[in-house]
């Protein structure tokens, strides 16, 4: 009776162990969500290929799976939740509309990770991570500048939210800082993909005598009308040199693999724990493509010594003195926007013409 | 406001350019509504020809034989609506969306290798002597071969419907079909024969999205053309030489809404993208309510199935 | 050589076989899709048709997405027996969330118990008269209700994108072109009335409607005078039934059955007006519609089997790494078979012998 007694505990012990043992061999599983579909070559490849990398750093320690064109709402909380329990171990959640169904969910799995992309909302286990794609946009401002024969920039924006807005902010004020004389044409796509669209706001910049065309909508349209028209473009997210080798200049490149690759290593070793990510060129998150051959050799100096300032925090876009388009105040001189400011930006800088929508 | 940079013959080149994959499917859509068929899966066959006629272009490097893979592509699809329209019976409507559906998948299914390549360049006639002639050597002769088709082809079925007997008979299936079929005439086929031609156009028109407008494969690249192409037909009141009017204003809106903001002016881009829609309702109010136009114009039997008794 | 003869009377055995035909034919070829991409196809065809209806957490979600589709394509079908094309659902959805979004977000900060049916009732009126536009244009000019209701969507969705943008932004919002979240306001919230179905307030509401167009349909006289007018407007016009009449109240009831699905999706499911709040279900209901033979038992039939494949597909994406645009493919095949195989409720295949 005893030695029965004593052989189940230990038999009991010795599955606790292997199970346990078991525990450590089973890879972490990682979840995405997707916006739109992996073959938009624009934020969601970018994402995907993000998780490309996760699998090639870790290769059998990990498992990641996906849901493409998940629509944001109750969509999007039944695939969080259905991915949560099939034992996902953290759910990357990669549009700002899954804000609030990341939270709900989240909620309801306090043993699962969340990471949702772009959005300001936080809990125990909801981490927030961004990119500060302004510091891109400011090195591209830059290079735009000094590229400009007509001294007119084109930028074809997707919706007045603060996000497009310090872009375009950040690109004029670089500009502005290599060529005075410098105009920027903004035009109102109201859509993130169209690529018919897209490709007519670019036609019609150029016919504008824009020169240089910058973009913050997802697809290549733009890049593929540069290249006809005999324009400069840059890539947007992803190096788009395929659509446009004389064309681009080069490219923000949307880098998330190196943040998946913490995070989910950060699983792994138990460590991960709610933050908020907004990382720029300096942590990798934002990438700069080569340089094409048709920028100067001081352009391409003078912009690889802003990567290199804006890397080390030497150089803050957002530095005073600036001034609101309407010629108030914002940043006195020497002072720098600070975060919450630059998160919520919601009017241009002193020197862009035309109205911001509201 | 200075509008003096606004140069007009560009701007016509451009909304040229963008109306033309909408006038394709437009006048396609036009023969199927003519003979009595209401094909709403336009979308859907617009994309399957984006795709086909993207992979034959990119596989052989020819765009011309791309253009024709796209409209074979759209006009295969089409032949699923057809057969189970007028030989299944089923309803129009339904079957159209369906036929939408199913085509943005397959279209993203059979895409999936083709992304981030460049199609073969299409390259635009080049009419000795005329083509450099300022201004109207811009306007007439600055384009690449199947925008002179598509206005070629708008010329054709205007020929067709109105002045041969096929397009009589067409026209008569669309009015009366009970009449065609005791005529004689095999309305099941010509309806068929008409779905298919309408594919094939929506077909040709998602191959320039993709080979010609946008040079590059994306999913979904389309983005709603084959749904203006479904109003514009209406804005059009069934007659071809409208659906050029129609197709030409709608690309001039856009282009119009676009090159303002370039030049600075700001407006209010949702309310200008409503325009096209509310016009096309107050064309088709005037043109309804003149009860013996109407009658000229818009096919009787549009979105009826039809039936043969024994 | 085989040739459909037509029956004397519609078979009652097709009714109901059809579907399951239809169904079991899409299994087939769908499998072979399946196989072609190199994924399992039981355990894909399991996780499309069986695991929605048996998993007690994607039976929570199926109401969730089946209701919308079920309400509209309900609204629809009265005016489809009439002869009344509606294809404009899709407009009148928005409208009507638009329509009892603003009348929540206006009482914002309020509470009480009269807010949600006074959203309800602003959202039933801002569809019904987003449909009454065609209705009117249509018995004023003869103005065609397919095409009209059709363009009033892209008029919707771009009015959507306007009072996102503007008016109906959130104040707190960061900027974003959203509104503030009415799922997660006491007062605006929809509750939940039987969670293990995913049937909310406006399920039961659904459900409460789906009942009275079945009553309306199968005893009163105005339906006998709504599916007359539809098979034969000559007959009707002789019976003493305005057309007129029947037009606005079809696109009326349609619009306003939208208007209500709207206000609970953005109520219940969705939260937040944005620009991607429609999701397209305005269309999809009216498959389902015809799916379920304009009949209201059929009708929840089809919206949960609908419902039941998109809750699939997205679990056969992560589970099976089945592309997205398979599901859609296999959705679209499912609906032509099922459209096809309706030929056999009024059809027999005879096999042609020469001879004859």
């Amino acid at each position: 009776m005893k030695f029965t007694k004593t052989l189940a505990a230990a038999a009991a012990m010795g599955l606790a162990l292997s199970g346990s043992a078991y525990a450590d061999a089973d890879p972490v599983k990682a979840g995405f969500i997707y916006v739109g579909p992996i073959g938009d070559l624009g934020w969601t490849w970018t994402h995907d290929q993000g998780r490309l990398a996760v699998e090639a750093e870790y290769g059998d320690r990990v498992e990641t799976s996906y849901v493409e064109s998940v629509p944001e709402g109750a969509d999007a909380e039944r695939v969080m939740s259905q991915m949560a329990r099939s034992g996902v171990d953290i759910i990357f959640t990669t549009s700002f509309g899954y804000m609030d169904p990341t939270i709900n969910v989240a909620a309801e799995f306090p043993d699962v990770a969340f990471a949702h992309a772009t959005g300001y909302k936080r809990a125990e286990n909801v981490a927030t991570y961004s990119a500060r794609f302004y510091e891109g946009r400011y090195v591209i401002g830059q290079i735009a500048g000094a590229m400009t024969e007509t001294n007119k920039i084109g930028y074809i924006a997707s919706f007045p939210i603060p996000e497009v807005v310090r872009g375009i902010n950040s690109a004029y004020l670089a500009a502005k800082s290599v060529n005075p004389d410098v105009e920027f044409k903004v035009v109102w796509v109201y859509t993130w993909f169209d690529p018919g669209k897209e490709a007519d706001a670019a036609n019609a910049l150029i016919e504008q005598g824009v020169d240089v065309i910058m973009q913050h909508t997802d697809s290549p349209a733009a890049m593929t009308i540069a290249e006809e028209k005999g324009v400069y473009a840059f890539g947007q997210a992803s190096d788009m040199s395929a659509f446009g080798p004389n064309a681009q200049l080069t490219a923000i490149l949307d880098n998330w693999g190196p943040y998946y690759i913490d995070r989910v290593g950060a699983i792994m070793d138990g460590t991960w724990e709610s933050t908020d990510v907004w990382d720029g060129i300096g942590a990798g998150m934002v990438g700069i493509a080569p340089f094409s051959d048709k920028i100067p050799a001081d352009v391409q100096a003078l912009a690889t010594e802003t990567i290199a300032a804006i890397a080390s925090g030497e150089l803050h876009p957002f530095t005073g003195p600036i001034n609101k388009q309407d010629g108030t105040v914002w940043l006195a001189d020497g002072e720098v926007a600070d975060d919450g400011t630059l998160a919520g930006l919601n009017f241009y800088v002193e020197g862009i013409d035309g109205e911001l929508p509201n | 406001m200075d509008f003096s940079s606004l140069n007009a013959v560009a701007m016509i080149v451009l909304l040229i350019g963008a109306a033309t994959p909408i006038l394709l499917a437009a006048i396609g859509e036009l023969v199927a509504e003519k003979s009595g068929v209401l094909n709403l899966g336009v979308e859907g066959m617009m994309i399957i020809g984006a795709v086909t006629g993207f992979i034959t272009a990119t596989t052989t490097g020819s765009p011309m034989l791309g253009f024709a893979g796209g409209a074979l592509g759209g006009a295969l699809v089409s032949t699923l609506f057809a057969f189970l329209t007028q030989y299944l019976h089923s309803n129009q409507v339904a079957t159209g969306l369906a036929l939408t559906m199913f085509g943005l998948g397959l279209a993203a299914l059979m895409g999936r290798n083709y992304n981030g390549i460049k199609p073969p360049r299409t390259d635009r006639l080049e009419v000795p002597g005329l083509s450099d002639f300022p201004v109207l050597g811009e306007l007439l002769f600055s384009y690449d071969p199947i925008i002179y088709f598509s206005v070629f082809l708008v010329f054709a079925v205007w020929w067709f419907l109105n002045r041969t007997r096929g397009g009589l008979v067409l026209r008569a299936c669309g009015e009366n079909h009970d009449a065609a079929h005791s005529l004689g005439y095999n309305v099941q086929l010509i309806r068929f024969g008409a779905i298919m031609f309408g594919g094939a156009c929506a077909g040709l028109g998602g191959a320039y999205v993709s080979l010609v407008r946008v040079p590059q494969w994306t999913e979904g690249m389309t983005a709603g053309v084959g749904w203006i192409a479904l109003a514009i037909v209406v804005f059009a009141s069934w007659k071809p030489w409208r659906v050029i009017l129609g197709a030409y204003m709608f690309g001039g809106i856009t282009i119009l809404q676009l090159s303002l903001q370039a030049l600075g002016i700001s407006i209010s881009g949702a309310y200008l993208s409503m325009t096209p829609y509310i016009v096309t309702i107050v064309v088709l109010v005037i043109m309804s309510a003149d009860r013996k136009r109407a009658s000229i114009n818009a096919p009787a039997c549009l979105g009826r199935s039809f039936h043969a008794s024994h | 050589m085989l040739r459909l003869e037509q029956r004397q009377q519609p078979s009652k055995l097709m009714l109901y076989l059809t579907p399951v035909l239809a169904v079991l034919t899409t299994m087939a070829v769908g499998g072979l899709l399946f196989v072609a991409l190199g994924i399992a196809p039981g355990r894909a065809i399991y996780l499309l048709f069986i695991d929605p209806f048996v998993d007690s957490y994607n039976l929570s979600q199926l109401f969730v997405k089946a209701s919308p589709l079920i309400l509209i394509a309900m609204g629809l079908s009265i005016g489809f027996r009439a002869g009344v094309w509606n294809i404009g659902a899709e407009g009148q959805f928005i409208m009507g969330a638009l329509a009892g979004g603003a009348v929540g977000l206006a009482l914002w900060g309020m509470t009480g118990w009269w807010i949600l049916p006074l959203m309800a009732v602003a959202a039933a009126l801002g569809g019904a008269l987003w449909g009454l536009i065609p209705a009117l244009l249509k018995i004023r000019f003869n103005a065609s209700e397919i095409l009209v209701s059709l363009m009033l969507v892209y008029v919707a969705e771009n009015f959507l994108a306007q009072m996102v943008q503007g008016v109906l932004r959130a104040p707190d919002g960061m900027g974003f072109p959203e509104s503030r979240n009415l799922g997660r306001n006491e007062p605006t919230a929809l509750p939940d009335v039987f969670p293990a179905l995913g049937i909310n307030a406006g399920g039961v509401t659904m459900l409460v409607l789906l009942a009275l167009a079945f009553f309306l349909l199968q005893k009163h006289a105005l339906g006998f005078q709504i599916k007359l007018t539809g098979d034969s407007p000559r007959a009707a016009r002789f019976a003493g039934v305005k057309p007129g009449v029947i037009i606005a109240l079809c696109l009326g009831v349609s619009g306003a059955a939208a208007g209500l699905a709207g206000l609970f999706e953005l109520t219940g499911a969705a939260g937040k007006l944005t620009i991607d709040f429609p999701l397209g279900y305005g269309f999809t209901a009216i498959i389902v519609a015809f799916l379920g033979r304009l009949n209201p038992v059929g009708i929840l039939l089809a919206g949960v089997v609908l419902a039941g494949t998109y809750i699939g597909g997205e679990n056969a994406q992560f589970m099976l790494k089945l592309p997205a645009a398979a599901v859609t493919v296999f959705q679209g095949m499912m609906l032509f078979f099922l459209l096809g195989f309706e030929i056999l409720i009024n059809y027999r295949v005879k096999r042609l012998r020469r001879a004859v």
